[in-house]
């Protein structure tokens, strides 16, 4: 099973620059998490703090039990057995070819004999589409087939915990899809703990567990997709649509006067390109290949997210409530009733629900599941 | 502090600091020189590829050098009658400070340059943070076999670059200052002693060893994409150079106070 990354108060400068300050965040065992961010407000930097290549002023990052940025450089090394890092563009060895990229964890850690090697290296070659090309110099490959091989390498010790750095960049919608799947798919398989750094939308609508946005030098926020796909936060809204208007500019803020003119350009109705859709609202989270095994990831988070949906606001509770089955709506309504007084919320529809409905009344003795009957509650 | 003041202080302690990240790493280096396994494979390759731009560079520096000193050390022991400890005086020069000092500015700026740009494009292409995110120590890994190979070529070219200088030196003498062969010979020995061969050879192991560390030091912390490796590639020899004279007048005091000189 994955391992649990806990970042406590994290801060980060170079120089007199601050990249971040106070980030706190869990990442829960054996979930995919995803960190959105406009480009430049450090989550390439974050990263680089989560394995210890960078060490940040201030904070914890605790793995198993080990702070990675107080502890003694042979821990360090330890503790990065667990992690498999897909880099920005691969950074795979240029002195090597793409066969001993891959092979070359297993050499340094492990006593395998060449013909395992061989074995593994090729099951893994396979599974990123890359049969044939495993004797090429990584300058000879395209950089989307570099980042694929890096993945490659990344996975060939089967880490527990996985980081991507923009796995999406310089990979064409399709290629990104499959991507995501292949992540999903190995998550279902060795329950790894992933964190994904991306500013592709549709990979944080439908691929994380969590969601965390970087803004502004703090984190905006981190908790269940649900939360930030639902939330009014300018920023979220901006973001998630990839509108002009809002808190993001060309360089990291905007300032006042540009915002003005903006709003004054939107007045006069001069179409400016951005999308008028709302993309916000929960979207059904992809699944594993059929075939594989569920994800064990999705109960454990849907118990962990019960336990505190009380405390989420109201749209994120909807959506959680809305992608749940009947009969965990019913379970969770009973847990409530006899762990607490409070009102239950309800399942309705995932988009922006009118605030004049959110009070139906729940016939709760009506939804009570009677196992005696055919069909339970129908 | 006034404007100045701070520019000044902040490249006092600029230096300081990075003078002691460059100690850091060197007891690093020494520290994983002992670890297994050995990696034997990138030290013979590291080996041949300085060795095979050193040797021709060094014998051609060699050949001049020992024969300026010797022409100069000619003219003037001819002038106070001494022509016959010519050969001895040109042994000692060349044995003790010209052969390590060619050897290894022949090994840093050929071999060393090199090694600081392969590492310095590593490091900008991100693959040595990829190294230490598979658990693998650079130092350990890419580090420990260049300085130990740019050790193992010193040492070995030292030898080799002293008999070609003192045999430049023995054309010199003996063909255009007319020198008598059999005094030059014989004169070996008369000042030099088996010491100064074993200081001259300890000289070039350190001297191989700064130049092997200083060119992965400046190797792994290029600043600022691939301008920044051009930019640590030059500033390697130069902090090569520089710090090679000031060990070599240290290390020759000390010799020179430890050892007495022969017949005295």
């Amino acid at each position: 099973m994955g391992v649990e990354v806990v970042v406590e108060d994290l801060s980060k400068s170079f120089g007199r620059q601050a990249i971040w300050r106070d980030v706190t965040l869990t990442l829960p065992s054996g979930e995919v998490s995803v960190l959105l961010g406009p480009s430049g407000t450090g989550k390439s930097v974050f990263l680089k703090c989560l394995i210890g290549l960078l060490r940040p002023e201030r904070g914890r990052v605790v793995i198993n039990g080990v702070d990675l940025c107080t502890c003694a450089e042979r821990d360090l090394y330890e503790v990065r057995k667990l992690f498999g890092v897909l880099f920005q563009d691969g950074a795979l060895f240029g002195s090597m070819d793409i066969y001993d990229n891959i092979a070359f964890p297993l050499r340094e850690h492990t006593r395998k004999s060449e013909k395992e090697v061989h074995r593994i290296v090729m099951s893994k070659v396979d599974m990123v589409g890359m049969l044939g090309s495993e004797r090429k110099l990584p300058g000879e490959i395209s950089g989307g087939m570099r980042k694929r091989a890096g993945l490659a390498r990344a996975l060939v010790l089967d880490p527990q915990i996985i980081l991507c750095d923009e796995p999406d960049s310089g990979l064409d919608p399709v290629r990104t899809a499959l991507l995501s799947q292949l992540l999903i798919d190995l998550n279902a398989q060795i329950d790894a703990t992933i964190l994904i750094v991306t500013h592709n939308i549709t990979v944080a609508r439908t691929v994380p567990d969590n969601l965390g946005m970087l803004f502004r030098k703090e984190l905006v926020m981190f908790g269940p997709r649900e939360v930030l796909l639902t939330s009014d936060e300018p920023v979220v809204e901006q973001f998630l649509n990839g509108r002009k208007i809002g808190p993001i500019g060309m360089s990291e803020e905007k300032d006042s006067a540009t915002m003005a003119t903006e709003l004054a350009n939107q007045r006069a109705a001069a179409y400016d390109g951005s999308p008028d859709q709302d993309v916000r609202g929960v979207v059904p989270q992809l699944e594993p290949t059929p075939g594989l095994p569920g994800r064990d990831a999705v109960r454990r988070r849907r118990q962990r997210v019960m336990q505190i949906l009380h405390t989420l606001p109201e749209p994120a509770q909807h959506g959680i409530l809305a992608s749940l089955s009947r009969d965990d709506i019913e379970r969770y309504q009973d847990w409530r009733r006899r762990t607490a007084g409070l009102p239950v919320p309800t399942p309705m529809p995932a988009r922006r629900p009118a605030p004049a409905r959110q009070e139906q009344p729940v016939q709760q003795t009506k939804t009570r599941p009677r196992p005696w009957r055919r069909g339970g509650a129908q | 502090m006034t404007a100045p003041g701070r520019i000044i202080g902040g490249a006092v302690t600029g230096a300081f600091r990075e003078f002691g990240n460059l100690f850091a790493m060197a007891l690093d280096v020494v520290v994983a020189l002992f670890r297994r396994p050995f990696q034997l494979k990138e030290f013979v390759q590291q080996f041949w590829f300085i060795a095979s731009v050193s040797i021709l560079p060094a014998a051609l520096v060699s050949i001049p050098f020992g024969a300026v000193i010797t022409l100069q050390l000619g003219s003037l022991t001819a002038q106070i009658g001494a022509d016959s400890f010519n050969g001895a005086a040109s042994v000692l020069a060349v044995i003790q400070q010209a052969s390590p000092i060619v050897t290894t500015l022949v090994v840093a700026g050929a071999g060393g340059s090199a090694i600081c740009a392969d590492l310095g494009s590593r490091t900008i292409r991100e693959e040595i943070d990829a190294m230490q995110v598979l658990g693998v120590s650079p130092i350990h890994r890419l580090v420990v076999p260049r300085v130990l190979a740019a050790m193992a070529v010193a040492a070995l070219l030292n030898g080799m670059v002293s008999v070609v200088g003192v045999c430049g030196g023995y054309f010199f003498n003996v063909v255009v200052q007319d020198g008598t062969p059999g005094a030059f010979l014989a004169s070996f020995s008369a000042l030099a002693q088996l010491p100064d061969l074993w200081v001259g050879e300890i000289k070039a192991l350190i001297f191989g060893f700064l130049a092997g560390l200083v060119a992965a030091y400046r190797g792994l912390n290029p600043k600022g994409g691939p301008k920044g490796v051009g930019d640590v590639v030059n500033q390697s020899v130069v902090i090569t150079f520089l710090l090679l004279f000031f060990v070599n007048f240290v290390i020759s005091v000390v010799y020179l106070q430890l050892v007495p000189a022969k017949g005295a």
